[in-house]
């Protein structure tokens, strides 16, 4: 679904963002993107659709060079939900939901009856015309991933999307992220910070450090097998954080 | 006072139309503008920069300019007026454009980055990002910066008098030549008013923009603007003066609309008011054009644009043809004559019987106190006295050749209004002043001119002049040309000071009517 073949991109001459990535990400795979601020983990999701463009390197998007394709009409076929989400404050929740289907032109019918499907799907149908300064954080970020799922996309980039919410709300939020992606059968790229939240919600984690990707694998892999000693320090943290709630929870 | 009301609406009506105009083009400059610059600190900064130049520039000042710049584009075969709504227009556009545009710029910056990122994260091309999020969201902003620019372009409006264009700062200039504090403050609370209510309709469609949830409301107050455009637009005619006005035919009878000038004050009031008096009882309609520079006036007559005014022979010897005094009288009125039929097909009716010269005057005390009969006494007292004249006085040529003809060193100079001057004089703010020998307050204050017996200052002989459209046209010359040497100082005085003074004010038509009552002349045109 997506091929990041040794992918570079730097901002100012010698800051490399991202340096010589190479990652593919299967067709229905949950992957969570793991790293420190400044690693490179959102520049790279942002080489897929695009609001960034590499520098070296190809990346494919169902076996296409983004780069051959026009970026405003691949945004719209890529779910994308920020952290801070980014709704428009000026339009209704109905509204923002619908934009995307909007904007490709769809039937105001068919858009009306997206928009209901997908309040229902996020739990919040009463919310339709309330505008976003009237609702909570949580709920925000439900209507954000709603508007990102609007135009049924096959591929759903989240960067940070829980970032700043509670922690009921976080992992309420994060069980219907993992449903929906069942749900829809999605592809999914999540960014994170989160060691927990990528342990516990991702098929894989690719670890960025340092703009460079350090490894890629399945939770377990990550545990067993840490490729370097930054992985080893990372998931020796994840272990003694559990031994620890272990302890509190006995 | 409800004389004064009644006059408002020919005022409030070009008053409005040049603000709707001037905001409307400032408008169309500033956001576009804003749009291209606002994600571009290098580009916005020396733009910003600009506007904020032209907003420093006084806004008389401006206007002024604008008459020399738009002036420039006659040899370019634009055919815009130089007179009037054009260059007024531009500068209020000018002096418009900087609250518009910084708060355009503020507001497109001010949009919340991570809206901009998720929007075009969902697909938004530029344009739509810019109408569907930037636009809507810097609204309130934008709006907010178009509401300073009405506010100030309503009272800005009011320095367009003396360029030519009637606006309600016609009662405010007139109002202040003449003393007439009711005249003023009814153009002042116009003005102000005007202000008000425009602000108050552009602040009702802000509060709905920024709330979002009442498009009516910005819906009716925008309906409202545009009812006001829409009553005030098709009335620009009437108060207007752009353009000569066309004869239609070439017959003898060919003039029956006339278009004069008067510069700022009240002699020019009052004498303005004579020739339509005069033109009136002939059957010539009369549309005065008041309060203008003294340039500005003479432009507009060579240029087609006002058809007659009263000028003064020392006037246009210095600033028009550029020649130094000492030239005897008669000369000057020859040499003067010949020169504006000449170089501008202008034709003089001839001295209408007396001077408005510039004289020195002091109050009779201090005259008596320094044993002063003529100015070449002032010189040995000249570093302990202050001397005080009008807006022009000090950068015209009649003072530089006072000065240097008799050695007059002055402590220090002062720059009053005209209607100001007299009350300097009497008050011992200044000792001496250049005045207007046929003032009436040099009587009423109890001041003495002081002779001049070098000829320092030239003759200011008092002159009708006609544009080509009238100079030849029998109805204008017959009821025009009979004023010649029928007014004399005196009574030019007493009209004058029937206006000026505190108590038992007249107004200028008053004042006109009285003179031709006094001087008789024949009334035999129709």
């Amino acid at each position: 679904m997506i091929e990041f073949a040794d992918v570079s991109k730097r901002f100012r001459a010698e800051a490399w963002a991202v340096r010589h990535v190479n990652l593919t990400i299967a067709k229905g795979e949950f992957v969570a993107v793991l790293g420190e601020s400044g690693s490179g983990k959102t520049t790279l999701v942002k080489l897929v659709n695009r609001l960034v463009d590499t520098d070296e390197g190809t990346v494919r998007v169902g076996g296409k060079d983004v780069r051959t394709t026009d970026a405003v009409a691949l945004r719209r076929t890529i779910g994308y939900v920020i952290q801070q989400v980014g709704l428009l404050p000026h339009l209704t929740i109905a509204d923002n939901v619908a934009m995307v289907p909007r904007l490709l032109g769809w039937e105001p019918g068919t858009t009306a009856a997206r928009v209901s499907e997908l309040l229902e799907l996020i739990g919040l149908p009463e919310m339709r015309d309330r505008f976003p300064d009237q609702l909570s954080g949580g709920q925000r970020q439900r209507i954000g991933l709603a508007r990102a799922l609007a135009a049924r996309p096959a591929l759903m980039l989240l960067d940070e999307p829980f970032g700043a919410l509670d922690p009921i709300t976080r992992v309420a939020l994060q069980r219907e992220v993992r449903r929906i992606h069942e749900e829809l059968a999605l592809t999914t790229v999540m960014v994170t910070h989160d060691l927990v939240e990528a342990l516990t919600l991702a098929d894989r984690i690719a670890v960025m450090y340092r703009s460079e990707l350090r490894q890629v694998g399945t939770p377990k892999e990550l545990m067993t097998d840490p490729a370097d000693e930054y992985v080893a320090k990372l998931m020796g943290m994840a272990k003694h954080q559990a031994e620890q709630l272990a302890t509190v929870t006995a | 006072m409800i004389e004064l009301v009644r006059g408002l609406p020919p005022l409030l009506a070009p008053h409005i139309a040049l603000v709707l105009v001037a905001l409307l083009a400032a408008i169309a400059i500033s956001l576009p503008l804003a749009i291209l610059v606002a994600g571009r600190p290098r580009l916005a900064f020396p733009i910003l920069t600009i506007a904020g130049v032209i907003q420093t520039v006084p806004g008389l000042a401006l206007l002024a300019l604008m008459v020399a710049v738009v002036a420039q584009t006659d040899g370019l075969g634009v055919g815009v007026s130089s007179f009037g709504f054009p260059p007024a227009v531009i500068a209020l556009t000018l002096y418009a454009i900087l609250p518009i545009l910084r708060n355009a710029i503020t507001g497109l910056r001010g949009v919340d980055p991570a809206v901009v990122e998720a929007a075009r994260g969902l697909g938004m091309t530029p344009g739509q990002l810019l109408r569907l999020v930037q636009l809507p969201l810097a609204a309130s902003v934008i709006a907010a910066g178009i509401r300073t620019a009405t506010v100030w372009t309503v009272g800005a409006a009011t320095l367009a008098t003396p360029v030519g264009q009637v606006c309600l700062g016609n009662y405010i200039f007139a109002g202040l030549q003449t003393r007439n504090w009711t005249m003023l403050l009814v153009g002042v609370i116009a003005s102000a008013g005007l202000a008000v209510i425009l602000d108050l309709l552009l602040g009702a469609i802000e509060r709905a923009l920024a709330q979002r949830k009442r498009p009516w409301l910005a819906l009716g107050a925008l309906v409202a603007l545009v009812a006001i455009g829409l009553v005030v637009l098709p009335r620009i005619g009437a108060g207007e003066s752009t353009g000569p006005v066309v004869a239609s035919r070439t017959t003898p009878t060919a003039i029956t609309k006339i278009r004069i000038g008067a510069k700022t004050y009240t002699e020019q009031y009052i004498l303005a008011a004579v020739l339509e008096q005069r033109l009136a009882k002939a059957g010539i309609a009369v549309q005065i054009v008041e309060s203008l520079g003294s340039t500005v006036v003479f432009d507009a007559l060579a240029n087609g644009q006002l058809d007659a005014y009263v000028d003064y022979s020392g006037t246009l010897w210095i600033n028009q043809m550029k020649r130094a005094p000492g030239t005897p009288r008669w000369r000057v009125m020859v040499e003067l004559e010949a020169w504006l039929a000449h170089d501008y097909n202008i034709r003089s009716l001839g001295s209408l019987g007396f001077e408005n010269a510039y004289a020195i005057a002091t109050k009779r005390a201090t005259a008596e106190r320094l044993h002063a009969k003529q100015i070449a006494d002032l010189a040995p007292h000249a570093r302990d006295l202050a001397m005080g004249g009008d807006y022009e006085w000090f950068g015209r040529g009649e003072w530089a050749a006072v000065r240097n003809t008799y050695g007059l060193q002055f402590k220090r100079t002062a720059t009053f209004d005209p209607a100001l001057l007299y009350d300097a004089v009497a008050r011992d703010e200044v000792d001496a002043i250049a005045a207007f020998s046929s003032d009436g307050r040099i009587a009423a204050n109890d001041l003495v001119t002081l002779a001049d017996p070098a000829g320092a200052l030239p003759p200011y002989d008092a002159m009708i002049l006609l544009a080509p459209r009238v100079a030849d046209d029998p109805g204008v010359t017959c009821a025009l040309a009979p004023l010649r040497g029928a007014i004399t100082v005196e009574l030019m005085r007493r009209a004058n000071l029937m206006v000026d003074r505190e108590v038992d004010k007249a107004t200028p038509a008053a004042a006109a009517t009285w003179l031709l009552g006094q001087v008789q002349v024949a009334d035999n045109c129709r």
